[in-house]
């Protein structure tokens, strides 16, 4: 396993709508499929709002009105890719140094008039600083989790045997 | 998060060898007691037993069809264990197909 593949969490599904719809539901209505569970703000979340162009906001707006700001609009091509900015720390947190962001790239692919492959790749996530690993089985968990840590244990054997 | 039959009671109840194959066989197609029966080699009542247990974690549901009983998948239990399993991302796309097709069909 390369380095990439163990700082990125990828995943992907096959939509059976037009490439333009499944862009639109992604970028626009946002909010209508995010888990609830997983914002930032301590009020419900009413709204996410994705500011169609580079370098746009990606905000949360909750029920009681206040706002937050989590992401920055990296790449934004309908209805083919949209990448975005993580600018949550490991602590689910604001992060406020961009230099300790991940990105999220989201690619749309039609294989047909009404199908679309949705490639979704959480990457750079070692740009999280220590406890990056955290990021990566908070976002990915699951089998990736588990990947990585298989890696990191048999990363550790090799380490001890060495020693 | 729903507290109905817990996650942990899932992998409880899969922990068995003879209980999986029985959740396996009842996952290839719905089938009825005596035909799981037949295919595993312990006694109809030890099927029953296992089927309970299946069917209190939330994985498997049962029907009457007739005189007989059939077993199938229960979705939600299966979903449930999926989204523990897939993390974040793979759940929100999951969420995510199920709106932009929902949604479409309306449209039309």
């Amino acid at each position: 396993m390369n380095t990439d593949t163990m700082t990125a969490v990828r995943t992907e599904t096959l939509v059976k709508v037009p490439i333009e719809r499944a862009f639109k539901v992604f970028t626009e209505e946002m909010e209508s499929w995010w888990d609830p569970d997983h914002h930032l703000g301590d009020a419900p979340l009413a709204e996410m709002v994705v500011e169609r162009h580079v370098g746009g906001r990606i905000f949360d707006r909750h029920t009681d009105g206040s706002e937050c700001q989590w992401s920055r609009v990296l790449a934004y091509e309908p209805p083919t890719l949209f990448v975005f900015s993580w600018d949550i720390n490991t602590r689910w947190e604001l992060e406020t140094d961009l230099q300790k962001t991940s990105e999220v790239a989201v690619t749309f692919v039609a294989e047909g008039p009404d199908r679309t492959r949705v490639v979704l790749e959480h990457r750079c996530l070692d740009r999280h600083g220590e406890g990056w690993e955290g990021m990566r089985d908070a976002v990915g968990q699951g089998w990736a989790g588990l990947e990585g840590y298989t890696a990191a244990v048999e990363g550790r054997d090799r380490d001890s045997a060495a020693s | 998060m729903t507290n109905s039959p817990s996650i942990g009671q899932a992998f409880t109840a899969l922990s068995d060898a003879t209980r999986r194959e029985v959740f396996e066989l009842v996952a290839e197609r719905p089938r009825a007691v005596g035909e799981l029966a037949a295919q595993v080699p312990v006694s109809r009542p030890a099927v029953s037993q296992h089927l309970r247990v299946l069917k209190e974690a939330g994985l498997v549901e049962d029907e009457a069809v007739g005189a007989r009983r059939i077993y199938k998948l229960h979705p939600e239990g299966i979903a449930e264990l999926r989204s523990y399993l897939d993390g974040f991302w793979s759940r929100s796309l999951r969420a995510f197909k199920a709106v932009a097709e929902a949604g479409d069909k309306e449209d039309r």
